[in-house]
C-alpha cells in the first residue's frame, strides 16, 4: 500500500476508490434532496465555474504537503499577483482599448503574476530549505507579509475596471467547456506526470515519506523544497488571476475561506499531511465531492457559517478515517508513539 | 532573567532580540514625538496588552508541548458570547466571577474537544485546530446567534469601570489601570508556577523535547496533552469574557483573525513550533513588540497599511534566526 505511486493497489482497495463513493454518494443525496435544481445545466456549468479556483490552490497544498510541510500563504499569494497583475492592467490597458492591444495587456498581466508567484514561491522555499523554518511558520509569516504588499498597493480597496478580454479567463467557454476548468485540468494534469512520471516527482514522494532515507540517497534537498515552493506558488498566481477575472476586480482579503478549503481538499483528497503520499486523482475526487456539497447546501438555503461548521467537521472527521481507518496510510512518524 | 541558565547564552536570546527591538522602537518614537513616552502611553499599552496577552500565554503553552493552536480565536469568542448569552437569560444580575468562571469552563469544555482529537485520535495539531477554528465559529453564528449584544449585563459593564489606577499627567492626559491588569497577571503567575514549579510542567516541556523520550520516562502523554488544551480553552474563555466586558460588546465576528499577531508574539519571544522551547518572559515582550506595532507604527514614521508586512517580517525574522542558527549548530555536530 505504501510503495508509492508506482505500484498502484488494486482499484477497489485503493484509498481513491472510498473518495470516488463518497463522490458518488454526495452527488446522489444532493440530486435526491434537490432534484430539479441540482441535475439542472444551469447548476453543472455554474459547478464547473466555481471550484477550479480553490482547486488549483489544493494541487498548490498537495505538491507541498507531500514533502511533509504545508503553505498556508497559498491565498496571500493569489492576492498578491492578482493584484499585481490588475494593477498592470488598470494602468496602462484602458477598457477602451482594441482587443488585439488588451489580450497583448493581458499576457503582460499574467507572466507578471506568474513571476510574482514563483518568486513568493522561492521565499517560501529558502525560509524552508536554506534557513531551516518549519513550514508552517515559514508560510504563516511570508502569507501575512504578501497579504501585506497587497493592502501597501492597493490601501486595501478593491482594484477594479479591465478591459473585456480580463472576464474571458473566468467566465469564457472554450468548445463548451469553462476555461477555469481547463486551466485546472491542465495544472492537474501537469502536476500528476511531475509526480508519477519524473524523477522530482520520485524524489518528492521519497523525502515525504523518509526525509533521512532521501538524504542517504544523495537527493539535492535543499534544491527540491525550493522546486516544491516555486511550483506551489506559480499554481497560487493562476487561481489569483481565475479569481480576479471571475470577481472582474481583486483585492487583499479576496477568498479568505480558501486556505482551510484547500487543506481541506487535500487532506480530502487522501494527501497524508506528514508527506510521503497523495494522488492528484484523489484530490479531484475530493474537490468534486466539496463542490457538489457546497452546491448542494447552497441550494437547501445552509448559510456561509453552517458551511464553515461542515467543512471543519468534515476535515476531522476524514483525518480521523485516515489515520485510523486505514492503516496503510499511518504516518511514518506518528508510528514511534504506538 | 528569570530563566537564563546559561549567561553566555543571553546575547544570542530571543528575549534579548526582542527587548532590543522594544528599546528601538520606543527610542524612534521618542525622538520622532516626545509625547510617546508617557505614563498614558504605557497604560494604554498594558490596556492593549491584557487579552492578547492572556491568548499568548495559551498559544505558548501549546508550542512548547511541540504542537500549535490556531483555534483559541474561535474559543474565546464563542466562550464570550455564550456565557453573555447565559447570563442574560438565566440570570442578569449574575455577579461577574460567576460569568468570568462560566465563560472559562465553556472555553475549556472546548478546549477539550480540541485535546480529545490530539491527544487520543492523534491528528495533527495544525489539521485539528483549523477545522475546530470553523467548527467553533461556523456553530456560535449558525446556532447560537449572529447578533451583536451591547445590552451586557450590568456587572460586566461594573467589571469594565473598575480600575486598579487612574489619574491625570502634569500634561493633562488621562491614564488608568484596569482590574484586567490583575487577570493577566493571574494568568502569568499560574502559568509560571506550573511550567517551573510543577511535575506537570516539566510533562510538557518532556513532550515539547520529546515526544517518546517523555513516554519512556513514565509521562503520561495523553492526558498532559490533553490537559494543555483544556487549559488554553479556559484561557481563551477568560481572555473573550474581558474582551467583551472591557469593549461593552458581546461580538460574536470579532476576535476571529487575531491569532496570527498572537502567534506572532509567541514565536518573536523565543517558542519554537518543534516544541520543548519558550518562556513567559519572552512571550510578553512578544506581545508588547506586536501591540506596539499595532497601535504606534505611525508614530515612527512607517504607514498602518504596511502593517501585515510588518508583523510578517518580524515573525520571519523572530523564527528564521534561531532556526538558522539551530541549522548551523546541526550542521557543525554532522
Amino acid at each position: 500500500m505504501s510503495g508509492g505511486p508506482h505500484r498502484a493497489p488494486g482499484f477497489t482497495e485503493a484509498p481513491e476508490f472510498k473518495l470516488l463513493i463518497i463522490a458518488v454518494a454526495v452527488f446522489a443525496l444532493m440530486a435526491v434532496l434537490a432534484p430539479d435544481r441540482f441535475l439542472s445545466a444551469q447548476n453543472m456549468t455554474s459547478m464547473a465555474f466555481q471550484f477550479p479556483e480553490f482547486a488549483i490552490l489544493a494541487l498548490a497544498m498537495t505538491i507541498t504537503m507531500m514533502t511533509g510541510g504545508i503553505d498556508l500563504s497559498v491565498v496571500g499569494v493569489a492576492n498578491f499577483s492578482a493584484v499585481t497583475g490588475a494593477l498592470i492592467l488598470t494602468t496602462f490597458a484602458d477598457p477602451g482599448l482594441g482587443t488585439g492591444d488588451s489580450l497583448m495587456w493581458l499576457s503582460i498581466a499574467l507572466l507578471a503574476s506568474l513571476a510574482i508567484g514563483a518568486v513568493c514561491g522561492l521565499a517560501n522555499g529558502t525560509l524552508v530549505a536554506h534557513f531551516g523554518l518549519p513550514p508552517i511558520l515559514a508560510t504563516l509569516g511570508s502569507g501575512l507579509v504578501f497579504t501585506g504588499f497587497a493592502i501597501a498597493m492597493t490601501g486595501g480597496s478593491a482594484v477594479m475596471g479591465f478591459p473585456n478580454v480580463v472576464a474571458w479567463l473566468g467566465n469564457e467557454q472554450l468548445f463548451g467547456v469553462p476555461v477555469p476548468l481547463i486551466l485546472f485540468a491542465v495544472l492537474a494534469l501537469l502536476l500528476h506526470v511531475l509526480l508519477t512520471r519524473t524523477a522530482f516527482g520520485l524524489r518528492v514522494t521519497m523525502y515525504g515519506a523518509n526525509p533521512l532515507a532521501a538524504l542517504y540517497a544523495a537527493v539535492d534537498i535543499n534544491r527540491m523544497i525550493l522546486k516544491v515552493y516555486v511550483i506551489a506558488g506559480m499554481f497560487s498566481s493562476v487561481a489569483g488571476m481565475v479569481i480576479m477575472s471571475r470577481a472582474n476586480s481583486a483585492k487583499a482579503d479576496y477568498g479568505s475561506s480558501y486556505l482551510l478549503l484547500a487543506v481541506l481538499i487535500a487532506v480530502l483528497g487522501g494527501v497524508n499531511p506528514y508527506g510521503g503520499y497523495g494522488r492528484v486523482i484523489g484530490v479531484i475526487l475530493a474537490v468534486l465531492s466539496m463542490q457538489f456539497l457546497s452546491s448542494g447546501l447552497n441550494m437547501l438555503q445552509v448559510s456561509n457559517f453552517a458551511r464553515e461548521l461542515i467543512w471543519g467537521a468534515l476535515l476531522i472527521f476524514v483525518m480521523i478515517i485516515n489515520t485510523h481507518g486505514l492503516p496503510g496510510l499511518k504516518s511514518l512518524k506518528a508510528t514511534p508513539s504506538k | 532573567m528569570l530563566t537564563g541558565l546559561l549567561p553566555k547564552g543571553f546575547w544570542t536570546r530571543n528575549e534579548t532580540l526582542v527587548a532590543g527591538v522594544i528599546l528601538a522602537f520606543c527610542l524612534m518614537a521618542t525622538l520622532s514625538d516626545p509625547l510617546f513616552f508617557t505614563v498614558t502611553t504605557l497604560s494604554d499599552l498594558l490596556r492593549a496588552s491584557i487579552v492578547i496577552g492572556i491568548l499568548a500565554i495559551g498559544a505558548m503553552v501549546v508550542l512548547i508541548s511541540g504542537g500549535i493552536d490556531v483555534s483559541f480565536t474561535a474559543v474565546a469568542v464563542f466562550a464570550m458570547y455564550v456565557a453573555t448569552r447565559i447570563a442574560l437569560a438565566v440570570w442578569p444580575d449574575m455577579p461577574w466571577p460567576m460569568i468570568f468562571a462560566l465563560a472559562m469552563f465553556v472555553g475549556a469544555g472546548l478546549g477539550a474537544i480540541n485535546g480529545l482529537f490530539i491527544a487520543f485520535f492523534k491528528l495533527p495539531t495544525l489539521i485539528v485546530t483549523l477545522g475546530t477554528l470553523s467548527v467553533f465559529r461556523g456553530f456560535l453564528l449558525t446556532f447560537v446567534g449572529s447578533q451583536r449584544i451591547s445590552d451586557l449585563p450590568p456587572e460586566m459593564r461594573d467589571f469594565s469601570r473598575g480600575v486598579l489606577a487612574r489619574g491625570t499627567t502634569e500634561a493633562g492626559s488621562f491614564y488608568s489601570i484596569p482590574w484586567s491588569a490583575l487577570a493577566l497577571l493571574a494568568v502569568i503567575v499560574l502559568t509560571w508556577f506550573m511550567l517551573k514549579k510543577t511535575m506537570l510542567g516539566r510533562s510538557i516541556y518532556a513532550i515539547g523535547g520529546s515526544q517518546e523520550s517523555a513516554r519512556r520516562i513514565g509521562i503520561n502523554v495523553q492526558w498532559t496533552q490533553f490537559f494543555i488544551y483544556v487549559y488554553v480553552g479556559a484561557l481563551a474563555g477568560l481572555a473573550g469574557i474581558i474582551h467583551g466586558s472591557v469593549g461593552r460588546m458581546a461580538d460574536p465576528f470579532s476576535l476571529v483573525g487575531l491569532e496570527l499577531s498572537v502567534l506572532a508574539a509567541v514565536v518573536l519571544g523565543g517558542a519554537r513550533l518543534i516544541g520543548g522551547y519558550g518562556t513567559i518572559t519572552g512571550t510578553l515582550l512578544g506581545v508588547v513588540l506586536i501591540v506596539l506595532v499595532q497601535t504606534n507604527l505611525i508614530v515612527i514614521g512607517i504607514p498602518t497599511i504596511w502593517q501585515s508586512v510588518t508583523i510578517g517580517l518580524l515573525i520571519l525574522l523572530g523564527t528564521g534566526v534561531p532556526a538558522y542558527r539551530a541549522k548551523r549548530a546541526a550542521a557543525r555536530a554532522g
